[in-house]
């Protein structure tokens, strides 16, 4: 099963939508409420992300009986040191968004925190992938 | 049907049908049905005989839906006239759960924010429709249940045979009816029965209104500002010495919070206090007065208990005494999920449930008219998939079904009927009028 979500930089307001359409999909398919906790807190911090960073992305989702997985891809400034922008505490957010509570320089690691499978490539000065896969838990 | 926060409610043969898995109990649906088609379940107030000790238990809002003029001796003296033998407040076990509160509030290995189980039916919401934030409630009884364990204690220990006291709770809203009917993670209640506040309040107003001269009236006890205050909104928060904590009242503004909490959006709080009603329990379904005037009177109570200094005189016994009693029985048992947004328990069923569900709903107009008996065209697609609704059965796919030809006159409106009866469809000292319209 596939589902698109387009997002658009700059916009808090919604920042937190596409998360809360997963979270109710996969409420729907019974998956395990700690693996829809784990996925849902890993897909906002990289929705918010694309929101903080990027001019604009595209959310694809793609969810089998046994795994979730999430390919984020934006257009934007990219990362030019991925091993940094993971540290607790690193933050390139402008003062602007750390006002709205956002860019804590928790984002990157707490989504690895939250997923099985972390996968990040970024180009910078044209944007950056994000894929993340959750498995589901047996019943 | 479309208030409903959990679509609960569905139409068919005429009758507005609630689906008891889906229900919390909010009470909007009788708040605003226009011919009072649901009923609050409650004890009839006889059943007070059955019991030779007949407790009251009355929350503090009730006195808060009558006028200035009434005096609390007033409303004690017209209730024990009414028939029972003893009252006591609701609040008074509220000095012990606060002080636990901020016990739960210190500790650092439990989730949080906690969340406050006063309402029954946040409780219920979060059973099932945020599962995963159960381990957020904290795990302890109600005032109520807190205030009948003591005075219960009390009247045993004065030689009374348990089964000789009965207490019976009158109730401000139809959540706590069903939490002492089928409480949430216990086997029984803490009270025998329920009595409806509003169905109270008429008889006590009565009795009052129509004396001339009032018998000797009794004493009256007395909460503290904190106990007076308790079920209005900021009531429980107000209290927490420690952290960050919020108080949110109104259902939808709740499921718009826990959404944004569930997601991992909302950090940072310690605690929430959460009530489905409009300015809590003063908009309770069966409170007859307007919420916000009777917010204002247990304002003005608990202002003129601290102003005056005056001295709490408890109705129960010493709280410190009973205290470890009421340790011991403080907590409810394991709340469990009570999940209604899953479509079947196998994730690969669900899926493909889902895509039959996805192509129904694009078929559907969007309007949400709910003539079909559910409340959103969403809502119908998954009742055809999950309980075998029709596609026919939404009048716009009947219009489509006519133009082509592949379903007549007859039986559209055989499925209308099967939906409304033949009230909505017969309108035969209308005929006449409806066909001149033409």
């Amino acid at each position: 099963m596939h589902f698109t979500y387009h997002i658009e930089g700059g916009n808090f307001a919604k920042a937190g939508d596409t998360s809360s359409q997963v979270k109710k999909t996969l409420k729907q398919l019974n998956v395990d409420g700690a693996v829809i906790k784990r996925t849902v807190v890993a897909l906002y911090e990289a929705e918010v992300n694309i929101v903080a960073h990027a001019y604009e992305g595209i959310i694809d989702v793609e969810i089998d009986s046994e795994k979730i997985f999430i390919r984020l891809s934006d257009e934007g400034p990219g990362i030019p040191d991925i091993k940094k922008a993971m540290e607790v505490g690193y933050s390139t957010a402008s003062a602007e968004v750390r006002e709205m509570g956002f860019g804590a320089g928790m984002g990157l690691s707490n989504i690895q925190n939250n997923t099985d499978i972390f996968k990040i490539t970024s180009v910078v000065g044209q944007g950056t992938i994000l894929e993340i896969t959750n498995q589901f838990l047996v019943h | 049907m479309n208030v409903c926060p959990t679509e609960a409610i569905r139409v068919s043969e005429g009758k507005a049908r609630l689906s008891n898995n889906r229900c919390v109990d909010c009470g909007d649906c009788y708040r605003v049905c226009p011919v009072g088609a649901i009923i609050v379940e409650q004890d009839d107030f006889e059943s007070i005989y059955k019991y030779p000790v007949r407790i009251a238990l009355l929350p503090s809002v009730f006195a808060g839906q009558f006028t200035e003029s009434v005096g609390p001796d007033e409303i004690l003296g017209a209730i024990l006239e009414l028939g029972f033998s003893h009252v006591f407040e609701v609040e008074e076990g509220v000095e012990f759960l606060s002080g636990i509160f901020n016990e739960y509030i210190e500790r650092t290995e439990i989730a949080k924010p906690l969340i406050s189980p006063f309402c029954p039916a946040i409780v219920r919401l979060i059973q099932v429709k945020f599962p995963t934030l159960i381990n957020h409630l904290l795990p302890l009884k109600a005032p109520v249940d807190i205030t009948a364990m003591s005075v219960r204690k009390r009247f045993v220990e004065q030689g009374i045979p348990a089964n000789e006291i009965g207490i019976f709770y009158v109730t401000p809203c139809a959540a706590k009816i069903v939490a002492v009917k089928s409480p949430v993670g216990e086997e029984t209640s803490a009270v025998d029965g329920v009595i409806n506040l509003n169905y109270l309040y008429n008889k006590t107003y009565k009795l009052i209104r129509g004396k001339r001269t009032h018998p000797p009236l009794p004493e009256v006890t007395t909460l503290t500002e904190k106990a007076i205050c308790w079920s209005l909104t900021r009531g429980e928060s107000g209290h927490i010495k420690q952290g960050r904590n919020l108080a949110i009242d109104e259902i939808s503004n709740v499921i718009e919070f826990l959404e944004k909490l569930e997601n991992g959006e909302i950090q940072g709080i310690d605690f929430l206090e959460l009530r489905a009603c409009d300015e809590s329990c003063a908009g309770g379904i069966l409170c007859p007065g307007n919420r916000f005037l009777t917010a204002e009177k247990l304002h003005d109570r608990a202002r003129k208990v601290s102003q005056n200094n005056t001295e709490i005189k408890s109705a129960l016994q010493d709280p410190n005494e009973i205290a470890s009693f009421l340790r011991e029985n403080m907590h409810t048992g394991k709340i469990m999920p009570r999940s209604i947004m899953k479509l079947d328990d196998s994730v690969a069923e669900a899926m493909i449930k889902m895509k039959r569900i996805y192509d129904l709903n694009r078929m559907l107009p969007q309007v949400d008219c709910g003539i079909c008996g559910s409340p959103s065209c969403k809502a119908l697609a998954e009742d055809i998939v999950q309980f075998g609704a029709t596609l026919q059965q939404c009048i716009f796919v009947q219009k489509i079904l006519e133009q082509n030809d592949k379903l007549d006159v007859r039986e559209s409106v055989e499925i209308m009927r099967k939906i409304w009866s033949n009230t909505k469809l017969d309108k035969n000292s209308l005929k006449d009028e409806i066909n001149e319209i033409q």
